[in-house]
Formats: structure tokens, sequence, C-alpha cells
């Protein structure tokens, strides 16, 4: 049996080299860091590692609903598709910057970019 | 076979079962979210016995060496005794040994317990008073250097403990004590890298415990500290740190003053400035260095974000806020 996608790039190790890199992205974009802000930054962090690891193709137990709930709140404020490109553009730069290969991003990118309508809640 | 020993009672783990599974089966409400081994709501803490490795992974180090785990991925071979957090939130007894007025605002407090208190300096303790009020002071003793516990306690307007203690605590007095708790303490095993300290007020006490522990841990790699104070005489522990800086060469001390008073202009051997400030415009790259940041809660959060954009990891930068009530962990009463 082939390696899982989780597997090939490098499991929970893998969560945890990029979730610093990928946060500092997004808190660094101005037209992004509105939604990222916040006074509990570890929180925030444990955050970014379930979605990384669901981007991942690791174990999770998100359905479509919860990514809704969580981000109405982002949605009423103003959320919408280019900001989920720009936070999409930095997941992609983060895995490019680690050498992940191109076929494992591209997966992931499209788990990734299947969230779309549940997280701009439509 | 293992035996999962919990709340007075052992449960044999089923085939393939986690510990948090057998503890459900056993209809024991235990917190979760993710049972998957991020999200941490379900972290327990060991008595006794040996933990899988992946049921410590991305809990900080401090965290594993203190035994705690998550039971969601916590598959063990051999058997263990367990407890909840708060259940090693007990109160034993302490007695003063010192109250020394460090400024006019801030004061040294020593103390002896009862039974030797196994802590790492920068932690922090519930100290409680005959009446039941508790209040969180981090301590500046090491273990290994002082056979008291120190504590550094500000008097803050209204402050029912801090004044108190500040005017009529007196030595041979009895205080509850509960702890250690926090994770905001040196973590040997990387005696290179680069340490920045930055603390304001009282927060200095965890700070000065920290610098003093790695220090005699062998920490070879640079030590900066930067102590921030609104007025020149809140820079308490000037002799003392200066010492250190002249006995230690990779140890660099810097005292800051950000009230724009005459004094703080003539005071040449500080820099101006909030110590957070001067400390992150000198140090612009923090990758690969760890961060310790205690004191005045918003100071504490603007310079983990600050520290975080220049590089430093996340579970790098440890912090010790001072909320002005107990809202770092409140024992159970």
């Amino acid at each position: 049996m082939s390696e899982s996608l989780f597997q090939r790039i490098g499991g929970a190790a893998a969560v945890e080299a990029a979730v610093d890199l990928f946060y500092r992205k997004v808190l660094t974009d101005p037209d992004v860091m509105f939604f990222f802000d916040t006074t509990d930054m570890d929180e925030q962090r444990a955050k970014q590692k379930s979605f990384l690891t669901m981007a991942f193709g690791g174990p999770h137990e998100f359905t479509g609903q919860d990514l809704r709930t969580a981000h109405a709140q982002l949605v009423a404020d103003g959320l919408n598709d280019s900001h989920f490109d720009k936070v999409a553009g930095h997941l992609q730069a983060t895995l490019q910057e680690l050498e992940v290969d191109e076929d494992a991003i591209a997966e992931v990118m499209a788990i990734a970019g299947a969230t779309r309508d549940d997280v701009l809640n439509r | 076979m293992a035996d999962i020993s919990f709340a007075g009672e052992s449960h044999a783990l089923g085939a393939d079962e986690t510990v948090l599974e057998c503890l459900e089966r056993a209809n024991h409400e235990i917190p979760f979210s993710c049972r998957n081994g991020i999200c941490l709501t379900c972290m327990m803490r060991v008595r006794t016995g040996i933990l899988p490795e992946a049921s410590q992974a991305g809990l900080r180090d401090g965290q594993q060496q203190q035994g705690y785990f998550l039971p969601c991925v916590c598959r063990p071979e051999a058997d263990l005794e367990i407890e909840a957090p708060a259940d090693a939130e007990l109160f034993g007894r302490a007695m003063v040994s010192e109250v020394t007025r460090l400024t006019a605002s801030i004061c040294r407090l020593r103390l002896r317990t009862a039974t030797p208190l196994f802590y790492h300096a920068g932690q922090f303790v519930n100290l409680r008073r005959g009446d039941g009020l508790v209040r969180s002071y981090s301590l500046a003793s090491v273990p290994r250097l002082d056979d008291s516990l120190e504590l550094h306690i500000k008097r803050l307007g209204g402050g029912r403990m801090s004044n108190w203690i500040y005017d009529d605590l007196t030595v041979g007095e009895p205080l509850d004590i509960q702890g250690p708790n926090g994770d905001c303490y040196y973590i040997g095993g990387q005696p290179d890298r680069p340490l920045l300290l930055i603390g304001n007020g009282s927060g200095l006490a965890p700070l000065y415990g920290i610098l003093r522990d790695a220090l005699a841990d062998g920490h070879v790699g640079p030590i900066h500290l930067y102590h921030g104070s609104r007025m020149a005489k809140g820079l308490y522990y000037r002799d003392e740190l200066q010492a250190l800086a002249q006995a230690n060469g990779n140890f660099h001390y810097t005292p800051c003053l950000s009230g724009d008073s005459d004094e703080a202009q003539l005071e040449r051997a500080a820099k101006p400035g909030r110590a957070e400030a001067v400390a992150l415009a000198e140090h612009p790259d923090l990758s690969g260095w760890g961060v310790y940041l205690c004191g005045y809660p918003p100071m504490v959060q603007t310079a983990k974000k600050q520290a975080f954009l220049a590089g430093a990891g996340l579970q790098d930068i440890l912090a010790d806020s001072f909320e002005l009530r107990d809202l770092r962990r409140l024992p159970r009463e």
C-alpha cells in the first residue's frame, strides 16, 4: 500500500515545522493579519496546527459545519474570497519554503481549497 | 495488560484503547476536543509509570518534564497512575524567614517550607493567607543556590495581599503555599543558544531566578536581560545584576527607563525607552533564541508578538504574565 499524504509530507513533525512559518506570514500580511491577530497566540497556534493537520491529510475531526461555525464571525467582519486566496497563498509559500515536493503541495492545496465554501459560509 | 489508576480507582486498559477512552468507559468526565493529540484540552499528569513518547508530542519541554501528557493519544504498555492537573494543587505550610523592602513599592519575601519544594526558578506559587485570600507570585530563588524561596511582592493600589505583605507580615508567621506552577523556566540541554530576558517591575523576580539558574547550569550562550521601570528607583537589584555581569562574560544587563521625568533623563547608566522596545531594537533577529517575558500583561503580549515576528519560535517564547488577580491558574479551595 502506498503511503498516505500525511506520511509522505512528514506527519506531525511537518505540522510543527510549518506552523510558525505559516503563522508569521499571515500575521505580517496587512490584508489578512486582522483575522489572525489575537491576545492568545498559543491558542491561535493550536488552531492553526489543527488546520494544517487537516490540510496535510492527517487525522482530524473537523466537519464542514465546524468550519462554518468557526468562521461565521469572521465572515460577518468581512472575510471573503480575496482573503481566502491570500491565506492559501501563504500556505503554499510555507510548503515551498520547507521544500515539500510539488505533487504533495498540489494535494494539500486541493484539500485546503475544498474548504472554501464552508469557511466563507456559502 | 496495563492498569490505569485514577481518582482512587483502577481500570484495565482495553486492547488498542487510549487512556481517554478507558476513563470515559469508566464514566469519568474528562474534558476533550480534538481527540488527536492536538488541542491539549484533555491534558493530564502522570504520577507514576512510563509514558509513551507519542502521548507527550507537541507539549512544551517544561510540560513534558513535569509529566503532563495527552490521554487521547496515550496507549501505555505498562501501568500508569495519573491525575487531573488540578489534583496536583494542594496547599502546604511555609514560614516567613525574611521580609525586606527593596523599593518604596517592592519587597522581598523569603519563605521556608515544611517539606522541600521541588521547583524551577521562574515558576510561580500561590500564597494563601489565614482568611483564604490567594495570590500568585513568581520564584526568584534557585533550588541549587538558595535554601529558601524568594518572591518579590509589588504593592498595588488596593491590593489586599500585596499591601499586607509589604506593611504587616513579619518573620516567623505562617502562610499556606501551593505549587510550583507554570512553564516559564530555564530548560537545559541547549547551553549555546542565545537567551533574551525581558521584564518590567517585579517581573524581574522570575528572570533573576532563570538567569542564575542558567548560569549555574553552565549556559555559555549570550544572555541578555532588559529590566524596565518608569522611575530609576524601580530598577532594584542593579548592584547584584552588575556583579553577575562582571563575573560572567556571557551575561549582559541593560536597565531601561521609560519615564520622561528629569530624573530618567539624568540617569545615563540606563537606556531610555521601554524594556521590550530597547531589547527588540538591539536584537532584530531572534531565530533560534530562547525568549522569556515577565511582568505587566500588555508588555508581555506586545513583546510576544514582536519576538515571534522577529523569528523566535512560539514554543521558544516563555511568558509569565502578571495578571492583577489570580488569572493564571487558580487552585481549587
